[in-house]
C-alpha cells in the first residue's frame, strides 16, 4: 500500500534494533517502514502465548543493558515501558547446598560468609570494582567508535579522546578492564575466591551465549560485558519487562506507530537494491519492490553482506574479515509451562528464591565439563542452566497459581558431531528436565509443557545465523573496532545509503538498543539531520 | 513492660516482616518495608498488587440530622456532592485559610459519615459544631473500632472480586457496603497510589478474618504486603501530597511561612464551582479574598528533574548517578534560571528518582510566575557534600495517571 508512496527509510528486521533505529528516523521526520520477515515483531525479543494463559519468553528473557539514552530520547516511558527488579540469585549447589542471594547487601555477606569469610568480603569489594568498570566504560559503549583503518584528522581525534579518557580512569579500574579484556573469568575469580559454589556463580556470566568455558580466556571479556548494563542505576544488575521481553518489542513499536512510521509483518525482504552502486529499495521475497534511498538492515553480518546484497560488490577485505567472523551459536533454551513452582528440598516451599536467576552450574568444574562436550560436537550431559520464573514478578505471564520457567541452556553446539538437531532438540530438552529434576525433586511432574529452541531454531526463526545469540561473538576481536569488521564498525557499508545496525554492529549483542542508536545517529549525520 | 501499640492487623503482618524493621505511625507498630527489596514492593502497585495496612490513621465518625451542615461548614469541598455511597478527598482549614489537614470522607448511609485523619481532629469538630451552632451531631472517634486495608494495583479487582460481586461496580470514590468472608466491610475505590484500588474498612475484631481472605485470593496474583516507604514512593508518582512533609497542619505551625492555603497546595479544584455554593465553610473568606487578590505566595506543582543534566552532575563528579529506592522527605532548593546565580525561588518537599518513570521528580512549591507547566528551574542536588544545580521543568501532576485507575472493572473471572 506504500507502493505510491515516496519512502525516506527502509529498516529491514523488527528486532528490537531495527525498531529502535525505525523509531529515531520516524522521529527525524523521515517517512520510515519497517520490514518483519515474521508475523510479530521483536526478533529475539518477543513474548509468545504457546499454551493459553502462559506466555513464554521464547529468547531473550531479562534487561540490563539496555541505554538510557534509548528510553529517554524515544520517550519510551510513555509507551508503556517497565523494567522489574530481578531480586535474587539462586545458585543451587550438590546436597541441599545453595547460595542465595537477595537485595539486602548484608544479608549476601552472610550467605555467602556460610561458606567464607572472606569470600564474602571479596564478594563486596569486586562489587564496587565491577560497578565502576562498569560506568567507566559507558563513553565507550554509547559512541560510535572510531575507525582504526581512516588517518581522517576526525578518526585521529576521536582514538586521542578515548585514549586521554582511558589514561584518566583510575588505576585499578583500568587494570581490571584490562585484566578482564585478557584473561579468563576462572583465573580472575580464583584471585578473589576460595569456594567453588562462589567462583561458579560469578563464572556464568562469562560463558552465556558463548563457545567458551571458564577458563577460556575469552570469558573475562563475555563476564565484562553482562556487566555494563544497569537496573535502575545499580550497575551490572538485570531485571524483568513487564510481559516479558516481548512487552518491551511492543512497547517500541508503539513508539514508532506514534511517531508515523509503518510496520509491515509477513514481509520478508529478498535483497537490496542498489542500481548504481548506491542504495535504492528492497526487493521483497514475492516480488514487491520499495524504493527509498537509505536502507538499514537490522539483521547479523552475514545476511547484511552476503544475503541481501551480492558479497561479489563489496571489497575483499570486508568478505574475508566476514569469512573469519565466527558466530558459532552454542546455547538453546528450553521454556516451560508448570504447574507449581518447584521446590528446592533444603529451603522448602519458598517462592522468593525464583525471583531472579537461578543459576544451575554448581562448580567451575561442572562447567568445564559442560563445556567438554560442546567442543566434542555435542550438546553437555549435565548443561549450565540460567533459569528464571517470569511469573513469580510478572502475575500476568501465567495463569493464578502457576508458571513460566524460561531456560537458557549451554552448552549446544550449532554444527554437531552425529545426528541432528531436529533429533536431538528433544533429548536436549529431556536433558534439561532430568538436571532439573536432580535440583528440584518432583520437577517433572510439574511441566504442563515444553518449548524447544535449538541454535538451528534460533536460526531458522529469527535468523542469527550458526544460531549465535548476539550476532557474532562477544570476542575481542569482533567487538568495538572491529564489528563486524575494521573500517566498517560505523553503520555505513561499501554502499551509500545501505546501513547496518544490529547487534552485529557496536556495541553488539544483547538487549541494548545500542546499535540501532548509534546507527541512527550516523544516518541523520549522513543526512544532515539534527541528532536527538 | 511497655508495648507500642498495634493494629488489628497486627498478628498477621508480624511475621511477614522480613526485615524486622519497625516504626511508629500515631503510635502504632508498621513496618517501612517487609522485604529487602523495596523496589519489589513499589512494583506491586504497579504490575501486581499490594496490600497496606493503614489502621493507624484517625477515623471520626458524624451521625445525627447536622451531621450534614457540620460538615458543610468545616470542609472546603461541598459534602452536598456527595451523595450515600460515595466518598470525597477534600481538606479542612483554619479561619485564615490556612489547611489543617487532608482526609477521605465516605458518606456512607443517608446522614452518617466517615473521615480519616492523619492527626486527632474530634474536638476540632465538635468545637465547631458549638461555634455553629449545632448541637444535633455527635463526632466520636472510632479509630480502633476500625481496620482499615488498602488494596492497590492493576490486579485488585482480580482479588477483590473473587471475594464480592460489589466492588466491580464501582467507580473511583464510590463505595459499597457488603460482607468480605462474611464479615461487614465497606469498600471504596479509593487509594494513595494513584493506581487502581480499593480501600476496605472492617471491623476490627474481624480484621484477621477479612485479612485471611484478601491473602487467599491473591495468591496467584503475586499480592504482595506493602511497607509505608513504597507506598510514599508511589504517591510522589500519583501527585498526592503528604501531610508533615508537603505540608503541616496550621495549628501546628509557629509562622505564617510554615503553612498552606489549599491554593498554595495546588487544590484549586477543590474549589472549582464554587459560584452557587453559599456555604461558609472555615476559611472561605479568606481563601476568596487570596484567589481574588491572586496572592497566593506559591503553588505547588511536579517537578521534572532533566535526567542527563542528573546524570551528569554526579559523572563529572566521578561517581555513581543515585537512583535505586531513592525517595527522599529532606528540603532541596529550588532557583530560578537565567537571572543573578542562586536566585533561590522554592522547594522541593518530596523527593524520589521514579524507577517507573526513569527519572527523578519532586512535588515542589514555586511562585506562581513559575509554576506553570514547562517552565524551567534548578533545583539544588548534593553531590559529595556540594550543592550542584540540576535543570528541572515543570509538569502538570500526576506523574503517572495509568487509564486503569479510573476505567471501569469487569466482574472478575469466576
Ligand atoms: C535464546 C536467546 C536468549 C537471549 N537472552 C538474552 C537476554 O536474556 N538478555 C539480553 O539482553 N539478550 C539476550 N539475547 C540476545 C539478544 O536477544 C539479541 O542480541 C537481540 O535481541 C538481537 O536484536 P536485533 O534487533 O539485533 O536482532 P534480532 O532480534 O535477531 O532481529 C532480527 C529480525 O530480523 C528479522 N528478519 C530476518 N531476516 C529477515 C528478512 N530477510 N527480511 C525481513 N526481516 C528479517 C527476524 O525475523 C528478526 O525479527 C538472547 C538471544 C537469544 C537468541
Amino acid at each position: 500500500m506504500t507502493k505510491d508512496r515516496m519512502l525516506d527509510a527502509i529498516v529491514i528486521g523488527g528486532g528490537h534494533n531495527g525498531l529502535v533505529n525505525a523509531c529515531y528516523l520516524a522521529r527525524a521526520g523521515l517517512r520510515t517502514v519497517l520490514l518483519e520477515r515474521r508475523p510479530l515483531v521483536g526478533g529475539a525479543t518477543i513474548t509468545e502465548e504457546l499454551v493459553p494463559g502462559y506466555h513464554f519468553t521464547t529468547f531473550s528473557y531479562a534487561i540490563s543493558l539496555l541505554r538510557p539514552e534509548v528510553v529517554h530520547e524515544l520517550g519510551l516511558v510513555e509507551h508503556g515501558l517497565m523494567t522489574m527488579p530481578l531480586t535474587t540469585t539462586f545458585q543451587p549447589g550438590w546436597n541441599g547446598e545453595h547460595l542465595l542471594l537477595g537485595a539486602d547487601s548484608w544479608e549476601n555477606f552472610h550467605e555467602i560468609a556460610r561458606h567464607s569469610p572472606s569470600d564474602a568480603e571479596a564478594a563486596r569489594d569486586l562489587g564496587r570494582l565491577l560497578a565502576r568498570c562498569s560506568r567507566a566504560l559507558k563513553p565507550w559503549v554509547d559512541r560510535i567508535p572510531p575507525d582504526i583503518t581512516s588517518d581522517a584528522p576526525e578518526e585521529l581525534a576521536a582514538r586521542a579522546e578515548l585514549q586521554e579518557y582511558a589514561d584518566r580512569l583510575a588505576p585499578d579500574v583500568r587494570e581490571m578492564i584490562e585484566r578482564m579484556m585478557a584473561s579468563s573469568a576462572a583465573e580472575i575469580l580464583d584471585e578473589w575466591f576460595e569456594t567453588d559454589l562462589v567462583k561458579a556463580m560469578y563464572a556464568s556470566s562469562g560463558i552465556i551465549g558463548s563457545r567458551c568455558s571458564p577458563h577460556s580466556v575469552e570469558s573475562g571479556l563475555v563476564w565484562l560485558f553482562h556487566k555494563l548494563g544497569d537496573y535502575d542505576g545499580v550497575p551490572g544488575q538485570w531485571g524483568f519487562h513487564k510481559g516479558g521481553n516481548g512487552g518491551f518489542s511492543q512497547v517500541l513499536a508503539r513508539a514508532f506507530e506514534a511517531a508515523g512510521g509503518e510496520i509491515r509483518t509477513d514481509a520478508p525482504v529478498a535483497r537490496v537494491l542498489y542500481g548504481d552502486g548506491v542504495a535504492e529499495g528492497v526487493e521483497l521475497e514475492d516480488g514487491t519492490v520499495l524504493r527509498a534511498g537509505t536502507v538499514v538492515s537490522a539483521l547479523d553480518p552475514r545476511q547484511t553482506f552476503t544475503r541481501l546484497v551480492d558479497p561479489a560488490d563489496l571489497p575483499t577485505d570486508l568478505v574475508t574479515h566476514l569469512r573469519e567472523y565466527r558466530f558459532q551459536g552454542t546455547a538453546a533454551k528450553v521454556n516451560f509451562a508448570l504447574s507449581e513452582l518447584p521446590v528446592f528440598p533444603t529451603l522448602g516451599r519458598r517462592e522468593d528464591i525464583f525471583r531472579g536467576f537461578t543459576n544451575i552450574g554448581p562448580s567451575i568444574g561442572y562447567l568445564e565439563e559442560a563445556f567438554a562436550d560442546c567442543r566434542a560436537g555435542r550438546f553437555s550431559r549435565r548443561p549450565f542452566l540460567d533459569c528464571c520464573v517470569q511469573s513469580t514478578v510478572d502475575p500476568d505471564m501465567a495463569p493464578p497459581g502457576s508458571h513460566v520457567m524460561s531456560c537458557f541452556v549451554m552448552y549446544a553446539p550449532y554444527h554437531l558431531a552425529e545426528g541432528s538437531w531436529s533429533e536431538e532438540g528433544p533429548r536436549l530438552a529431556d536433558t534439561v528436565e532430568e538436571t532439573l529434576e536432580e535440583f528440584f525433586p518432583g520437577f517433572r511432574d510439574l511441566v504442563i509443557h515444553r518449548e524447544v529452541v535449538t541454535p538451528l531454531d534460533i536460526e531458522r526463526t529469527i535468523g542469527l545465523s550458526e544460531g549465535n545469540i548476539f550476532a557474532g561473538e562477544l570476542f575481542a576481536s569482533q567487538l568495538f573496532l572491529h564489528r563486524p569488521a575494521p573500517g566498517w564498525n560505523q553503520y555505513a557499508t561499501p554502499i551509500p545509503g545501505y546501513y547496518q545496525c544490529g547487534s552485529g554492529t557496536h556495541p553488539g549483542g544483547c538487549v541494548t538498543g545500542g546499535p540501532g542508536r548509534l546507527a541512527a545517529r550516523r544516518i541523520l549525520a549522513d543526512r544532515a539531520l539534527p541528532l536527538p | 513492660m511497655h508495648r507500642p501499640r498495634t493494629t488489628p492487623f497486627h498478628e498477621r503482618l508480624a511475621p511477614l516482616n522480613e526485615t524486622g524493621i519497625w516504626k511508629h505511625w500515631a503510635g502504632h507498630l508498621v513496618a517501612p518495608q517487609y522485604q529487602a527489596s523495596l523496589t519489589q514492593e513499589y512494583y506491586a502497585i504497579r504490575n501486581a498488587v499490594a496490600l497496606l495496612d493503614t489502621s493507624p490513621l484517625f477515623k471520626l465518625r458524624f451521625t445525627g440530622p447536622d451531621a450534614r451542615a457540620l460538615l458543610e461548614q468545616a470542609l472546603v469541598r461541598d459534602i452536598g456532592r456527595c451523595p450515600p455511597g460515595r466518598a470525597q478527598y477534600t481538606c479542612w482549614c483554619d479561619p485564615r485559610g490556612f489547611v489543617e489537614q487532608d482526609g477521605v470522607v465516605m458518606h456512607t448511609t443517608e446522614g452518617e459519615y466517615l473521615l480519616t485523619a492523619a492527626e486527632p481532629a474530634l474536638r476540632h469538630f465538635r468545637e465547631l459544631a458549638r461555634q455553629r451552632g449545632l448541637p444535633r451531631v455527635e463526632v466520636e472517634d472510632v479509630s480502633t473500632d476500625w481496620g482499615i486495608l488498602a488494596l492497590q494495583g492493576p490486579h485488585a479487582h482480580e482479588v477483590l472480586g473473587q471475594l464480592t460481586d460489589d466492588a466491580a461496580p464501582l467507580r473511583p470514590f464510590q463505595l459499597a457496603t457488603t460482607r468480605i468472608a462474611q464479615r461487614p466491610v465497606t469498600i471504596s475505590r479509593t487509594g494513595y497510589t494513584g493506581d487502581l484500588g480499593y480501600e476496605i474498612w472492617v471491623r476490627s475484631p474481624d480484621a484477621i478474618a477479612v485479612w485471611d481472605a484478601l491473602v487467599a485470593a491473591g495468591r496467584g496474583h503475586n499480592l504482595t504486603p506493602l511497607g509505608t516507604t513504597a507506598l510514599k514512593m508511589a504517591r510522589v508518582e500519583a501527585g498526592l501530597l503528604l501531610l508533615g512533609v508537603d505540608f503541616q497542619p496550621s495549628r501546628q505551625c509557629w509562622v505564617d511561612e510554615e503553612r498552606d492555603t489549599p491554593l498554595e497546595l495546588g487544590w484549586e479544584w477543590m474549589l472549582r464551582g464554587r459560584g452557587g455554593d453559599p456555604r461558609e465553610f472555615v476559611g472561605r473568606e479568606a481563601i476568596e479574598a487570596e484567589r481574588r487578590a491572586e496572592s497566593s505566595r506559591w503553588t505547588t506543582v511536579g517537578l521534572g528533574l532533566d535526567w542527563r543534566d542528573y546524570e551528569r552532575v554526579f559523572v563529572e563528579a566521578g561517581v555513581l548517578p543515585p537512583h535505586h529506592e531513592l525517595y527522599a522527605e529532606t528540603t532541596m532548593s529550588v532557583y530560578r534560571r537565567g537571572g543573578r546565580e542562586w536566585d533561590l525561588a522554592g522547594h522541593i518537599g518530596s523527593f524520589l528518582a521514579s524507577s517507573l518513570l526513569r527519572r527523578p521528580i519532586g512535588l515542589a512549591k514555586l511562585p506562581l510566575d513559575l509554576a506553570r507547566p514547562g517552565v524551567e528551574v534548578d533545583v539544588e542536588v548534593t553531590v559529595i557534600r556540594r550543592p550542584c544545580l540540576v535543570r528541572a521543568r515543570v509538569e502538570p501532576l500526576p506523574f503517572f495517571d495509568p487509564p486503569r485507575r479510573t476505567a471501569p472493572v469487569g466482574r472478575s473471572a469466576p
